[in-house]
């Protein structure tokens, strides 16, 4: 399966990956009504310090803890994939705590939200990798 | 000082509804122009610290930004204009030389501008280059004026070492230390992949792209950093520096802060020692010198490299060649009064030194002239801006190209034209590492290979259009040319007639 990898040696710290993702999960089709005077909520997040910066966004792993840990079904895993289903999310939060990247968070719409590899909003290509002026993450085949 | 005599040249334009805040102009720009009011959540700038290299402008996502030029005006003068009122302003408040970096910028001819390509209609098939054969090749180097055979009448090979092009176009030297390792590595495989040449500068070869070596032109300038013999044998060529078009008879000096680290290791030279290079040669002060060394060189080789001498285009730059062809050297390199610099002093490099068009056509009509033109091939450089600058220096007289300018604009420089402030935006002319990372050489070395293929292209169609199907029938080929708006004298010196003629 395809996934998003970084290669921290590229990577500017110029948070754009994570304003991409804001508007590609905004359903709006203009960035600048999108997210000006909004404070974003990102899938991805960059993890900084000195000189050292990556992106972080979910790993979509083989042995996915947070589906594991999940106790109504709302996450589960197709085609390697590993999405949420808002609906069957009561915010129990347990899989906030059990990813050890870091890589869901709750949402502010209730529920929790994580990258779904922008396969369910549209976008068809991860907006994250498109965005970044540095191929500091790529999304392939390993 | 109480007075600031200097008015900012460039004002940051922001349309508010489309910044989004997001901080990456502020996190980007390295002049440190661009900062977010927290309380107001709005975006601000400094403009006076603006270089106008436009790395802002082309990441922020919204296209919210653009710079323009102040409209802050002087009363009209067209002989004391705002620039040299400003640059008055700037020598009475520090007393020093003033410095800039790449090309002269002044408006004076481009005398590629002037001349126009010719095209075959009726008499004369043109050749269409997707469907017949069409040779980009050429060879670099001393040509043999006679075949030479065995007692049994076999051909002997008796070419003297060449260079293989692909396309007649190479990169022209950039040290390391005046660009980055991002930058050199980006070259370097650039080269690699499209079958040239890259040249180290007169900064040594990092040792990481000694594996590049067979498309590496190296270097021996006057301050000979980083020449030893398993540098010279590295490479395909080696090239002795004698001058610079953007600085003819000067040396340079790169300060010793920056002189740090693998910069120091590649130029062998202490950390923090100033690393200069001396106005000349000091064991060249004839043709006789110079051939010593370009023998010293071979010796140093076993005859297996071209030597090439590059200088810089200056009054007499024809006679120079003559002598140089007879040096010994295989390989002349001009660079015209255009050719970009990591820094100079502004005054020289704006007034000394002459076009390359005409130098290049002066060269090649002296060399034929004394009949020593296969000595010898010539390599221009100097501002070829595109693929038509190729066609018509090849059609002058010359048997390839230097790009600089052109392949650092690929990368991604945006000719603000502030190298020698080391703080480079894109990544190219600086050596501080968060800005050097901001050049991917992956990315980087691609956009060099398609910017050339692309120009093969266009060399390609052109040269099909004149019905010319080699690169080796196109060189020289001055009727292939027309003069438009030249005078006589001009036209006189670049051998071409006028267009309708
Ligand atoms: S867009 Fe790319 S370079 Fe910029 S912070 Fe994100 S991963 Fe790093
Ligand atoms: S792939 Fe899409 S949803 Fe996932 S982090 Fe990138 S932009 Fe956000
Ligand atoms: S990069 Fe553009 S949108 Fe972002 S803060 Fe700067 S001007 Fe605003
Ligand atoms: S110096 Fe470059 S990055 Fe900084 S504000 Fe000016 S154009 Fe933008």
């Amino acid at each position: 399966m395809k996934r998003i990898y970084v290669n921290e040696k590229w990577c500017l710290g110029c948070h754009l990956c994570e304003y991409y993702c804001a508007f590609a999960n905004s359903g709006q089709d203009d960035m600048a009504k999108a997210l000006k005077d909004v404070v974003i909520h990102p899938r991805i997040r960059i993890e900084e310090q000195d000189n050292i910066s990556f992106a972080v966004n979910c790993r979509h792993c083989e042995e996915p803890l947070c589906v594991k840990g999940c106790i109504s079904g709302a996450l589960s895993v197709q085609d390697g994939l590993i999405l949420i289903d808002p609906d069957k999310c009561v915010s129990c939060y347990t899989c906030v705590l059990s990813c050890p990247y870091g890589a869901i968070m709750p949402s502010e719409a209730g529920a929790i939200q994580k990258c779904e590899l922008c396969t369910k909003n549209g976008r068809g290509q991860p907006a994250c990798v498109e965005g970044c002026p540095n191929m500091a993450i790529v999304f392939e085949e390993r | 000082m109480a007075i600031n005599y200097i008015f900012p040249e460039y004002e940051v334009v922001r349309a508010e509804k489309r910044c989004i805040s997001c901080r990456v102009c502020e996190r980007q720009c390295a002049n440190e122009v661009h900062h977010l009011n927290l309380a107001e959540n709005r975006m601000e700038a400094d403009e006076s610290k603006c270089v106008n290299c436009h790395r802002c402008v082309s990441l922020c996502p919204t296209r919210a930004l653009k710079i323009v030029r102040t409209d802050n005006t002087f009363k009209h003068n067209a002989n004391w204009t705002g620039e040299i009122i400003a640059d008055i302003f700037r020598q009475a408040a520090t007393g020093g030389v003033l410095l800039s970096s790449m090309g002269n910028p002044q408006p004076l001819p481009v005398y590629w501008d002037r001349l126009l390509i010719n095209a075959s209609q009726v008499t004369n098939p043109s050749i269409d280059p997707l469907r017949e054969p069409m040779e980009t090749k050429t060879f670099l180097g001393k040509k043999p004026y006679a075949l030479a055979r065995d007692k049994s009448g076999r051909l002997l090979n008796n070419l003297e070492p060449q260079l293989e092009l692909d396309v007649p176009v190479m990169f022209s030297a950039m040290s390391y230390g005046s660009i980055s390792y991002n930058a050199h590595e980006s070259l370097a495989r650039a080269a690699c992949a499209l079958g040239v040449y890259y040249n180290t500068g007169e900064g040594g070869l990092h040792e990481d792209f000694y594996q590049y070596g067979a498309h590496t032109i190296v270097q021996v300038a006057s301050g000979r950093f980083g020449v030893y013999k398993r540098y010279l044998d590295a490479g395909a060529a080696i090239e002795i520096k004698m001058g610079q078009g953007a600085k003819p008879g000067i040396g340079g000096h790169l300060p010793g802060t920056k002189i740090v680290g693998d910069i120091s290791r590649t130029r062998m030279i202490p950390e923090g020692s100033d690393a200069i290079s001396p106005a000349p040669h000091h064991d060249i002060y004839s043709i006789e010198d110079l051939r010593q060394l370009v023998y010293s060189l071979k010796e140093a080789t076993e005859y297996k490299k071209p030597v090439i001498v590059k200088i810089a285009a200056v009054h007499n730059v024809a006679a120079i060649a003559s002598g140089i062809a007879r040096s010994g050297a295989d390989i002349i390199a001009i660079d015209g009064f255009r050719g970009g610099t990591g820094a100079a002093p502004t005054r020289i490099r704006d007034n000394v030194g002459i076009p390359i068009e005409l130098a290049l056509a002066s060269v090649d009509e002296r060399l034929r002239r004394e009949g020593i033109r296969n000595n010898v091939s010539v390599v221009i450089g100097g501002s070829v801006r595109n693929s038509a600058d190729i066609v018509k220096a090849l059609a002058l007289g010359a048997d390839a190209v230097y790009i600089g300018t052109s392949a650092l604009i690929a990368l991604g420089c945006h000719l603000c034209r502030t190298c020698h402030a080391g703080k480079c935006n894109w990544g190219i002319a600086t050596q501080r590492a968060e800005l050097v990372k901001r050049l991917n050489p992956d990315i980087g070395f691609e956009r060099l290979v398609r910017l050339v293929s692309a120009w093969k292209h266009e060399i390609m169609e052109m040269m099909g259009g004149m019905g010319i199907n080699s690169i080796e029938a196109l060189k020289g080929n001055r009727l292939m040319l027309r003069g438009v708006g030249l005078n006589e004298k001009e036209l006189e010196i670049l051998g071409v007639k006028h267009a309708g003629e």
